[in-house]
């Protein structure tokens, strides 16, 4: 299974999200053509209703602990709430790379 | 000194503090940047450790406030967050408030 869909099997099973992008940026990164290193998340979960952002965050971290330890080099995660998602269906861009890839 | 405690020192004696890659400077990665630029933006001096020139840290920072990723920025001893959660705090006006709470003039 590729980093990506362990990812999305993984988040959808604990977070039960309404709506999930696994968006792979490794492109825009120091890293080889193909690489599963860089992702961006979003995710909107009831379940982070009532939640400060820093337990939302840990939710996610939690949920992808095995792969932080070993593909996952970079992750971006933006959390809503259904309502929240409502709002604003706009999420910002991540950074390029600066090269300290390590 | 154990590394836990040189970090523990470090959060501690900072009221604003960030783990990165690089320095503010000179950062060698785009979240790093990020985040210690919108520490900038809020005008208060802020503490930093460049964590790719500390192999001790690197290594064992994630275990401190369980977090496993890099950035890290710590408010009054206390894990605020990583790039994104700053930085959406400072776009909501939080984190300047924060800071100012923390950091006289």
């Amino acid at each position: 299974m590729s980093v990506e869909d362990d990812i999305i099997e993984k988040l959808t099973n604990s977070l039960q999200p309404e709506h999930l992008q696994v968006i792979n940026e490794s492109h825009m990164h120091n890293v080889p053509p193909g690489s599963e290193s860089h992702f961006k998340i979003v995710a909107v979960s009831d379940l982070f209703n009532g939640k400060m952002l820093i337990a939302r965050h840990r939710m996610v971290n939690q949920a992808l602990a095995e792969e932080l330890q070993g593909p996952i080099h970079a992750l971006a995660i933006y959390t809503m709430t259904p309502a929240e998602w409502a709002e604003s269906d706009t999420t910002p861009s991540s950074p390029p790379c600066m090269g300290g890839g390590k | 000194m154990d590394v836990m405690d040189r970090i523990d020192e470090a959060v501690k004696k900072h009221p604003v503090f960030i783990f990165m890659k690089g320095t503010p400077q000179f950062p060698s990665c785009g979240f790093s940047s990020r985040t210690a630029e919108a520490l900038k933006q809020c005008g208060k001096e802020f503490g930093y450790c460049n964590v790719l020139a500390d192999a001790e840290i690197f290594e064992n920072l994630p275990r401190y406030a369980d977090w496993p990723t890099f950035p890290q920025v710590y408010i009054n001893g206390e894990l605020v967050g990583g790039c994104d959660i700053t930085l959406e705090m400072f776009e909501k006006g939080e984190l300047q408030k924060m800071i100012d709470e923390v950091v006289q003039a």
